[in-house]
């Protein structure tokens, strides 16, 4: 074949292979998006918010551990956010080029990516194992510990956004420097922080690895953060992995609530956060 | 005229403030020691006993408290490289269409729903790959490729065995998918800010598209390119519950081929962690938890090197 035919040719088989794997991505992704609301909308039901997990073969819900996750969830992000932004705000005002900063920012980059499972061991050896029982308080901290890098590259990322100008009228007008940056600086930055803490509640949502050695879960209601709490990725485990056909049902329930959850998070967050840069 | 008198802003806040935010920056780093420290504290019983032939043992046998972590070991190696023999050219294609040839309306919702594939939570991929891909997996695609693969000598050892749906190859593909997002956000990211000088002057002496992405655009960020795979294999080894319903959870392997259920090290951790006695067992597990948190930083700090290395050498050249 001549050369100019070969390389058109070349060209068109490249650029059909790559529109083949765009589509093998949004495959999967129907598939599996397709199937959670497909099976979970079946599970879904009034009861579902309302009873509590039952024992095999009889009818319930999740209620329990719809209301631990979201307990467990919250808890988590209201420590993990303020020293996520805190530490983020030391990593783009005070540590730009200082060595503490550059280590942090690198290893805050690998916690980002570490497997959540160790995050749990670290929290089974330091807090589970000296008080001697498994508890939500525990699950909490584990959870933070997955908050904390997310916040903190967020907060990084926007706060290096705002133009240095700003922050030198700032000064320029006399303001100490601390009230600069929670003022000015982090003020004008407030969307960006937001969707920073969106993303990590969209990530520690559907958290289990975590979970399984700390706050490790309850059949019945508990509002007690120092004893095992019932939460929804655990509860979906158990319920998958068994053979019960209700379990099942109720674990596909749960698993189109996260889902849906986490979604909206991802979506809402990218939708304030791309408004923010254009304007 | 007398000059007003004001108050000088104390030098306090300034000083509390910056301490403040300081100590939690210190905070993350020592999040990470104590990581260390914990695993290494907790896993110290088994690693006393077994040393580093823990590494390459394989018998798993709790009661009679023999451990090696050959086999959970094994499973995430092959998992992952499975996941990423898939991943890679898939989000290279994907990279591609994002930045060459989608029209630009469409890049966006694009590139958000590649990136919706990053925020399913791994148990939601480990519940619909056991109950939904593995029995179609078995039932179909399993003895497709074992009728395809199995006579070649070498490469239908990795094909053979019962087709139940399950196993390496399957936690494989899963992990593939849900890699795909992360690989294929680094590369395209690598991919714009290439130099549009450098791609038009491709352009200009009458390259097509895939020459100019192939010998201009690969090259010059290949450095990006190897960190964002890198990246990838670092979420893979990591991954837990996608993995833990598909591997099949089995502690013994008797060959090599991919059809066989096995057990990671995320897998076995999962699985026995909770049942598992104080004492040896617990120790065991948790030595194998250092030997990922170990693996995994390893490769994590590799990629951010890598990643550190193109940024400032985009810096350099424009």
């Amino acid at each position: 074949m001549e050369l100019h035919a070969k390389r058109k040719l070349v060209n068109k088989v490249a650029l059909m292979l790559s529109l083949a794997a765009m589509s093998f991505g949004l495959f999967w992704l129907a598939w599996i998006l397709a199937t959670i609301l497909q099976l979970g909308v079946s599970g879904l039901s009034t009861a579902v918010f309302t009873q509590m997990t039952p024992p095999p073969g009889s009818a319930g819900g999740l209620a329990n551990a719809i209301f631990g996750s979201v307990v467990m969830v919250g808890l988590a992000t209201l420590i993990g956010t303020p020293i996520g932004i805190l530490a983020g705000v030391y990593l783009a005002e005070y540590g730009r080029n200082t060595v503490l900063g550059h280590v942090t920012r690198f290893i805050n980059d690998i916690l980002l990516s570490a497997p959540s499972i160790v995050i749990g061991l670290f929290i089974y050896a330091a807090v589970v194992v000296p008080m001697g029982k498994f508890s939500g308080f525990a699950g909490v901290l584990a959870l933070a510990l997955l908050v904390i890098p997310v916040v903190i590259r967020t907060t990084e990322n926007i706060l290096r956004l705002v133009p240095d100008s700003l922050r030198e009228a700032a000064s320029a007008l006399g303001a100490p420097k601390w009230i600069m940056i929670m003022q000015v600086t982090v003020r004008a930055s407030q969307a960006g922080i937001l969707t920073g803490i969106l993303l990590a509640v969209a990530r520690i949502a559907g958290e289990t690895a975590p979970l399984m050695f700390t706050a490790l879960s309850n059949q019945f209601w508990s509002t007690d953060l120092s004893e095992p709490m019932a939460n929804l990725p655990m509860t979906i485990f158990r319920f998958a992995m068994s053979p019960f056909k209700d379990w099942q049902e109720l674990a596909w329930a749960g698993v189109l609530l996260i889902t849906a959850g986490v979604l909206v998070l991802n979506i809402v967050a990218r939708a304030l956060f791309k408004e923010k840069i254009s304007t | 005229m007398e000059p007003s008198v004001r108050k000088k802003p104390s030098k306090l806040g300034d000083f509390i403030f910056a301490n403040l935010t300081r100590s939690f920056a210190i905070l993350a780093l020592a999040s990470l020691a104590g990581i260390i420290v914990s695993l290494f504290y907790g896993a110290w019983p088994s690693i006393q006993k077994f040393g580093l032939s823990f590494l390459w043992t394989s018998d798993w046998n709790p009661p009679a408290e023999k451990f090696g972590a050959l086999i959970p070991i094994y499973g995430t190696l092959v998992t992952s490289i499975v996941a990423l023999a898939i991943a890679v050219p898939v989000s290279f294609g994907i990279a591609i269409f994002l930045t060459e040839l989608s029209p630009p309306w469409l890049r966006r919702p694009l590139g958000t729903a590649i990136e919706l594939l990053a925020a399913i939570p791994s148990i939601v991929y480990g519940m619909w790959g056991l109950l939904v891909f593995a029995p179609i997996f078995g039932q179909y695609i399993q003895p497709a490729l074992k009728a395809t693969f199995g006579h070649i000598p070498l490469l239908g050892k990795l094909f053979e065995g019962p087709t139940i749906g399950v196993g390496l190859l399957s936690a494989g593909i899963i992990l593939a998918i849900m890699i795909i997002p992360f690989i294929a956000s680094v590369m395209r990211d690598v991919f714009e800010i290439t130099p549009q000088m450098l791609k038009e002057s491709a352009y200009g002496v009458g390259a097509t598209t895939w020459e100019v992405v192939w010998n201009v655009v690969l090259p010059y960020t290949k450095t990006g390119v190897i960190g964002g795979i890198i990246l990838g294999l670092g979420r893979a080894l990591g991954e837990t519950m996608a993995v833990t319903f598909v591997i099949g959870n089995t502690n013994f392997l008797s060959n090599i081929s991919l059809f066989s259920p096995g057990n990671s090290i995320t897998s076995a951790l999962a699985n026995e962690f909770a049942e598992a006695e104080q004492g040896l067992h617990t120790a065991a597990l948790i030595e194998l938890g250092l030997i990922l948190f170990v693996i995994t930083f390893i490769i994590l700090s590799f990629s951010k090197v890598l990643l550190m290395r193109l940024a400032r050498q985009e810096g350099a050249k424009t």
